[in-house]
């Protein structure tokens, strides 16, 4: 198929950026979206233009490092990550835009990347459960509910791709909280450090300039994971415990 | 401190490959002296480690906080590593080339991780552990080093389920445990097909820890490209800061690798596409050992190829094969017809026809080996690459009829929908198409039983080492060794060496210093400058396919001996007209890859000479011409139950051949069969 493709370029984080527009031919349903752009890419460099630079590592969904806004949307129009969308997805004569993740906590670096750290500090915040390698107690000797160990692990999928940020109007991380939030609230292991976990993350959250929530819902519906939006119903249930708590 | 042999051109005869063996890679490399593993007290192999660990010197806690560790990757080996040294209180640097820790490729892992907890009370112990590992390895690990890992397993689970880690588990609350990879015991502990990105995310949580208690400083979107090597010692890496190309110098009193694999020289692999062995690489240019570089695990069960802008290949869970039957028409004239079309008299369910007993459940390489063959005789299906059909069906028809759909989608439905989005086929109608994909080195640079390479002060652990997993690895067993190293063994051994400090503090204008920085720059200057024609990948695609072609699944002498020309002549030409656009002062992923690309030219050549030297066929590696009647690998103990480490000599020298010499005190070597 033949496509037209709108790419914002910006050659690094203290120049302006603008949209360019690429036609690229031959391109067969089979590939994934960033083979696509590899192609373009190997077109770019015949013609000794600079080519165009994306994040990807893994490619199978999994490390959360790809993440393109597609026509605008986060990862395009499938739930999945842009890795794993397809080109049997678009048709022949399609027009595709193409931008980094918007958002003022993640400054453009270069054409398509983005800078995540404030995920990293978010996590530094609190999103852990302290204990020091050798001080663990026999497995066995804390049994975990099956449900609870279940919900622990469908939220715990988080891959940290940003695109809940991405959709989001108000620029919030709250869905990338809650999940961690929830993961660890709801185990046993993760208790001790409830409340600092979460007044921790929240104030990390706000400081590094990401949005309130509003229940808007645009993450939890481009989240490739499909992590719930009761996510952040339990950071808030969370965050009050913690202020009656007196923090 | 371990003593390594300077390069000798003599040998010890007793260790050179006599009779019918012959010698084939003779003129391709010079032998050099043995050397053996000088840290693994003696003893009964189930006191060693408990023995290593009361000798090895302690650090006392204040004088931790003086002593500088570089970890270099953070995957379950880095992280990990990291988190418990920063833990330790050591003045911890951890490095990655991703944007975060949390993107190491150990985040891909699928099924699971073996411990000998023995929680089924099926007859499970360290030492089964440790004897199905030496076993699946084809007798080809150092028995010192898999008794440990199988030792240190238990207390890894304890670790991540105190981390928060959500395994599996029952009703009663205990965690579940499932068997893998053809043992016969259940020692697997999971979560659902997303094991490795559950552990990862504990050991990342670990090291953030860390960051914010002042231990552990994090460099990420940061690639190492040379080791500094001061009197001897490793003292530091010189890193390019990727976003900004910066050359920066990072001095430490101990350098960790924690880099992980090479499959990527493959072009092709299961593997990241950031994944690269410059690292290592690097490391061993400057002295670090290079052991079994051919070691390679090509994993049966992975989505075809589709056309050639593939950039990855896709893994399908092996436990799908408990279920599906794999088969290929048994004429050639079949093979574009709908599968469905295709009357059972006229399918080839080769794998249970040829091992009856085993049938679609025999180990990774005889599986992946067995597809190659039957696309080779032109009975391949599914799209033609390259004027072949790389790949064989896997069928769910007959278990859908016995399970009914639902059955099916219970234990299968992710991988299922994975499958169709790839491909556009809905495999619960039309047979699932498979190949096989390269998956996992086995090889990496030699470490002795603290895993310390022979450049003293470089640790390297995980996938990056040689040492648990022989010549084929089990499933489920490289988290466990990621996890085995950087938790609980590194942590050990390293102290010993940390406990001669303080060092001497390394000024940054020391000769060593800026030799190693000028070369980075050099090597980036001549990318910059080159003025080539042809990009970095279209290079990559084409070693990859050299490699996979003469030092893939099937290794003959001749077609080795042929790769090795290809591979020269290719690399000449890469130097010559490689294009790379742009500046180092910004984001230039060209020239990333045009660094990592060089460094698969120089490993390729080295894997083809190993594999080339290695007359025999063992685990992943197999040599035509050492094969039973029945074509099935064959072992020759007598001449190379060894290690074969390499030494880099210079860049127009071969390079220099020490071996070890593998015993076994607590098992008996014997030859695998699945018939």
């Amino acid at each position: 198929m033949r496509l037209t493709l709108k790419i914002w370029r910006q050659p690094n984080a203290e120049s302006a950026g603008a949209m360019h527009t690429y036609e690229i031919d031959g391109v067969s349903e089979d590939m994934s979206f960033l083979e696509m752009l590899d192609v373009l890419n190997e077109d770019l460099i015949a013609k000794d233009e600079d080519p165009v630079a994306f994040d990807s590592d893994c490619r199978e969904g999994i490390c959360g490092m790809c993440g393109l806004m597609i026509n605008g949307q986060a990862h395009g129009p499938e739930v999945t990550t842009t890795c794993q969308l397809h080109m049997r997805s678009f048709k022949d004569g399609d027009e595709i835009v193409i931008e980094p993740w918007r958002a003022d906590a993640f400054p453009v670096m270069k054409d398509l990347v983005v800078d995540r750290g404030a995920f990293d500090r978010i996590i530094q915040a609190g999103g852990f459960i302290s204990v020091n390698t050798g001080s663990a107690p026999e497995a066995h000797s804390v049994p975990v509910p099956r449900d609870d160990a279940m919900r622990a692990f469908n939220v715990a999928t988080c891959i940290g791709c940003g695109a809940c940020v991405a959709a989001c109007p108000n620029g919030s991380a709250s869905l990338f909280m809650g999940a961690k939030i929830t993961h660890l609230g709801e185990l046993p292991q993760g208790q001790p450090e409830r409340d600092n976990r979460v007044v921790g993350m929240v104030a990390q959250h706000d400081a590094e300039g990401f949005g309130g929530c509003t229940n808007i819902g645009e993450c939890t519906a481009a989240c490739p994971k499909e992590i719930p939006l009761d996510v952040i119903s339990r950071l808030n249930w969370d965050l009050h415990a913690a202020m009656r708590h007196g923090h | 401190m371990t003593e390594f042999p300077d390069t000798t051109t003599t040998s010890d005869p007793s260790h050179d490959a006599p009779g019918e063996h012959g010698d084939d890679a003779a003129g391709y490399y010079t032998p050099g002296a043995p050397i053996a593993d000088t840290k693994a007290p003696g003893g009964p192999v189930n006191e060693r480690w408990n023995t290593r660990k009361f000798e090895a010197r302690l650090v006392n806690p204040a004088n931790r906080r003086k002593l500088s560790v570089i970890i270099v990757g953070t995957g379950l080996a880095g992280a990990s590593a990291a988190a418990t040294l920063g833990e330790a209180g050591y003045v911890v640097k951890s490095f990655c080339y991703q944007d975060s820790p949390r993107r190491a490729h150990s985040i891909a892992a699928q099924g699971g991780i073996n411990a000998a907890k023995n929680y089924k009370e099926d007859g499970d112990s360290v030492h089964r552990l440790f004897y199905d590992t030496v076993k699946g390895g084809d007798y080809r690990s150092r028995e010192s080093n898999v008794y440990r890992l199988a030792e240190v397993s238990v207390n890894i689970i304890d670790q991540c389920v105190a981390q928060g880690v959500p395994f599996a588990r029952e009703y009663g609350g205990l965690l579940d445990n499932r068997s893998f990879g053809g043992v016969q015991v259940s020692r697997t502990f999971y979560a659902r097909g997303q094991t490795g990105q559950q552990l990862l995310l504990g050991a990342y949580q670990a090291l953030e820890r860390q960051v914010a208690a002042g231990t552990v400083t994090t460099y990420t979107r940061h690639e190492m490209l040379e080791v500094i090597v001061v009197d001897g010692k490793a003292r530091g890496i010189i890193a390019r800061d990727m976003v900004t190309g910066e050359i920066e110098t990072h001095l430490a009193d101990v350098v960790v690798l924690a880099s992980g694999g090479y499959g990527n020289v493959f072009y092709l692999s299961t593997n990241a596409m950031g994944c690269n062995v410059t690292a290592s690489w690097r490391a061993h240019r400057k002295g670090a050992y290079m052991a079994n570089p051919c070691y390679t695990q090509i994993h049966p069960t992975c989505i075809p190829v589709s056309g050639s802008h593939q950039s990855k290949l896709t893994l399908m869970s092996e436990s799908l094969r408990n279920d599906g039957r794999i088969w290929v028409p048994k004429k050639k004239s079949d093979c574009e017809k709908d599968p469905r079309d295709i009357p059972e008299e006229d399918r080839d369910y080769y794998l249970e026809r040829i091992y009856p007993s085993f049938g679609n459940l025999v180990p990774r390489d005889i599986a992946s080996r067995a597809a190659k063959n039957v696309c080779d005789e032109g009975r391949g299906v599914g799209p033609e690459v390259d004027g072949v059909r790389r790949g064989v069906y896997l069928d769910f028809g007959a278990a859908i009829e016995r399970l009914g759909k639902a059955g099916i989608e219970e234990k299968y439905d992710n991988l299922f929908d994975m499958y169709e989005r790839i491909t556009g086929e809905n495999p619960y109608e039309v047979p699932m198409r498979i190949y096989p994909a390269v998956h996992y080195v086995m090889g990496g640079l030699w470490v002795d039983y603290d895993l310390q390479s022979s450049i003293p002060g470089l640790f390297v652990t995980g996938e990056a080492n040689f040492s648990d997993h022989g010549a084929n690895r089990l499933g489920a067993s490289a988290l466990m060794q990621g996890l085995a190293d950087g938790y609980f063994v590194l942590p050990h051994t390293i102290r010993d060496y940390l406990a001669d400090g303080p060092f001497e503090k390394v000024p940054a204008d020391h000769p060593a210093v800026v030799e190693a920085e000028q070369a980075v720059r050099s090597r980036i200057d001549h990318f910059l400058t080159n003025n080539g024609t042809r990009s970095v990948d279209s290079y990559h695609r084409e070693l990859g396919n050299i490699m996979w072609e003469y030092c893939g699944m099937e290794r003959t002498e001749d077609g080795l001996k042929k790769a090795i020309d290809l591979i020269r002549t290719l690399k000449d030409d890469f130097h010559r007209n490689v294009k790379v656009l742009g500046t180092n002062e910004s984001i230039n992923q060209s020239l990333e890859k045009a660094g990592r690309v060089a460094d698969f030219f120089e490993l390729g050549e080295l894997m083809c000479i190993d594999a080339l030297n290695r007359r025999e066929s063992c685990g992943g590696h197999f040599r035509g011409e050492s094969q039973t009647e029945d074509g099935e690998a064959l072992r020759h103990d007598e001449t190379f139950a060894y290690v074969a480490a390499w030494e880099f000599a210079g860049d127009d020298e071969p390079p220099v051949l020490h071996k070890e010499d593998l015993v076994y005190t607590a098992i008996e070597m014997k030859q695998r069969s699945y018939k």
